[in-house]
């Protein structure tokens, strides 16, 4: 991005107003709220059972307890929602991203048979959809419902993917695949071995999105799955959420470790690890998504 | 490879067709049958028996659905949330990259952008929770509205319907607003530097060039972003609103999407709920063929 080139160019034009110190005061506070939430989850989850059970921390804990870490990995349940959201997350991006790439590695062949046809039937998913009742008609006549598999396989394609990944690889030069293709190999060794080394950054990018939409997903495991070894974190914090789960954490938990903890710092201390690999990831992302964007990835 | 016959060229590239034809395969499953099952909008289905034996009721349920008062009460919340989100969050990241464009010092420039955006990555499940703690009556925003003497007494936000699109509108401004301003920083910074220098040269100030060069400039964007809005007015966001609705809300939190589960999946009323879907999907489209006809009029960008 350079529109920082920009804003240098300007200042030599005007000095400090009283513009420049409403905006910055503005930004801090756009920037303060923003990041808040974050901090808000942290310090809740730290604080001790007296504190918690009267109201929540809002800046600072009084106290430095890390029992409820502990109370949500005595859990079996969450510590099992951990391990299938990420069995998931690994599996359905690195699927996705090498089934889509793959696809749109054939797709930007110009000189490809049938290539209108084949880009005509994309396109149409993306203009309509059959929508969630008959998509939950399918997943169940398909035999996926209540399966690790309907992490998957549905979600291993996506027709706008593709177009961001043909369109990098258009990009590429020419001359890659032709000194292949002289020593016989065939397209399918080309993609694997000359177009995904190539094409690192356009991987990486798609691989981040994907991989933050199948762990941030919470209602495939509400909408598909019955089976509660088989829920994902972030279906397991809804239903502590909106449906006021915690308390039967909360009470294994308090004789587990014979302690009084109170249900909202569990819910806190379990947020704060979903919420520990977006934080991770996040420098990455952030390094890649606008160049992501300016391919064409903004969807959501 | 001309003169070569159209089976001969497809033998020949039957190895690129063997990568490809897999995605066509994943597309007619998972995309093209439920576009076939939307027929069962015209059919009594019953999930027991094989959907083609199921008989047709014509427009029964449609009739149903107009019929039935619920159902303008979820169109009216659907196009209610829509309408204050396209007043409210559709320009706040317009106004929120202008100004963060107006930012002298660079560091801060991107410190500000980067945080901006981190709300995006939090999942609904998670901020719907930490929302739901703050509206609660011992959350921060009764704190604050009783230390600022707002309200006098403490009130249940999220259990009342009158707050509802408050909270919707408000909860998505939050968490878009970094996240919907990228594309717009994006193309500021598309624009031609030259334009500001000829612009100072003949004495335009600073709001008059952010409105003549900054605004101008960025207008194809806002155009088409406001198309593509104005097309989703019917579909809402689902995950935001099935993490912070409750039966006592449910007045003014049942959109099209919520009422399609609550009526399909909790209800098992499928052919019901498919005739919605397919209405929505027929005025979504002619929504976005309205909005791309006005844009066009107005502002001279369509998207087709």
């Amino acid at each position: 991005m350079d529109s920082m080139g920009k804003a240098r160019g300007k200042s030599r034009y005007y000095p400090t107003s009283l513009f420049d110190i409403c905006n910055v005061a503005i930004m801090l506070l756009i920037g303060f709220s923003t990041i808040y939430p974050v901090w808000f989850i942290f310090v809740n989850s730290i604080a001790g059972a007296d504190e918690a059970l009267t109201t929540s921390v809002n800046w600072w804990p009084k106290t430095l307890y890390l029992g409820n870490y502990l109370a949500v990995f005595k859990d079996g349940g969450i510590a099992n929602a951990f391990l299938i959201s990420v069995l998931r997350t690994v599996t359905a991006t690195f699927i996705h991203i090498f089934f889509t790439g793959m696809v749109a590695y054939g797709l930007s062949k110009k000189y490809l048979a049938g290539r209108k046809i084949y880009m005509l039937i994309g396109i149409v998913t993306m203009l309509f959809q059959g929508g969630l009742i008959p998509t939950f008609l399918l997943i169940k006549n398909l035999g996926m419902y209540d399966r690790f598999i309907v992490y998957i396989i549905p979600a291993m394609f996506n027709f706008y993917n593709l177009i961001i990944f043909a369109s990098f690889f258009n990009s590429l030069p020419q001359s890659l695949e032709e000194s292949a293709k002289v020593d016989g190999a065939k397209e399918f060794l080309i993609f694997t071995r000359i177009i995904i080394p190539c094409s690192k950054a356009v991987f990486a990018t798609l691989a981040l999105f994907v991989g933050v939409y199948n762990w941030n997903d919470y209602f495939m495991g509400v909408m598909y799955i019955d089976n509660d070894k088989l829920r994902p974190i972030q279906t397991v914090l809804y239903k502590i959420v909106s449906e006021s789960a915690a308390s039967v954490i909360q009470q294994q938990a308090m004789e587990a470790l014979g302690k009084r903890i109170s249900p909202d710092s569990i819910k806190f201390a379990a947020m704060v690890i979903a919420t520990l690999p977006i934080v991770l990831v996040y420098p990455f992302l952030q390094k890649y998504f606008v160049k992501g964007l300016m391919m064409g990835s903004l969807k959501g | 490879m001309d003169g070569m016959s159209l089976l001969k060229r497809i033998k020949q590239q039957r190895n690129l067709h063997f990568m490809v034809l897999p995605g066509m395969a994943w597309m007619l499953v998972f995309c093209y049958v439920p576009m076939i099952w939307l027929v069962i909008s015209f059919k009594e289905y019953d999930i027991t028996k094989p959907m083609w034996d199921s008989p047709w009721v014509g427009l029964f349920h449609f009739k149903e659905i107009f019929s039935d008062d619920r159902f303008w009460g979820v169109i009216k919340n659907t196009l209610g949330i829509s309408f204050y989100k396209l007043i409210a969050a559709f320009p706040i990241p317009v106004i929120f990259a202008l100004f963060l464009n107006e930012l002298k010092n660079i560091k801060f420039k991107r410190t500000i952008q980067t945080i901006s955006y981190l709300p995006h990555f939090i999942s609904w499940a998670i901020f719907g929770g930490i929302l739901l703690n703050w509206l609660s009556t011992t959350g921060l925003v009764n704190n604050i509205m009783v230390a600022l003497n707002i309200q006098n007494e403490r009130i249940l936000y999220n259990s009342d319907p009158r707050y509802f699109w408050w909270i919707a509108v408000i909860s998505d401004v939050w968490k878009e607003l970094g996240w919907n301003a990228i594309i717009y920083l994006c193309a500021i910074s598309g624009i031609d530097l030259n334009l500001y220098d000829a612009a100072h040269v003949d004495g335009a100030g600073r709001f008059k060039k952010m409105w003549h060069i900054t605004v101008q400039s960025i207008r194809p964007t806002i155009a088409i972003l406001f198309i593509l809005a104005v097309s989703n007015v019917f579909n809402g966001s689902f995950e935001q609103i099935f993490v912070i609705r409750n039966s006592m809300n449910l007045p003014a939190s049942e959109t099209i999407d919520i009422f399609v589960y609550n009526m399909g999946i909790s209800q098992g009323r499928f052919s019901y709920s498919t005739a919605v879907i397919l209405l929505r999907s027929v005025l979504s489209l002619l929504f976005l063929l309205m909005a791309n006809y006005a844009s066009g009029k107005l502002t001279g960008e369509s998207l087709f």
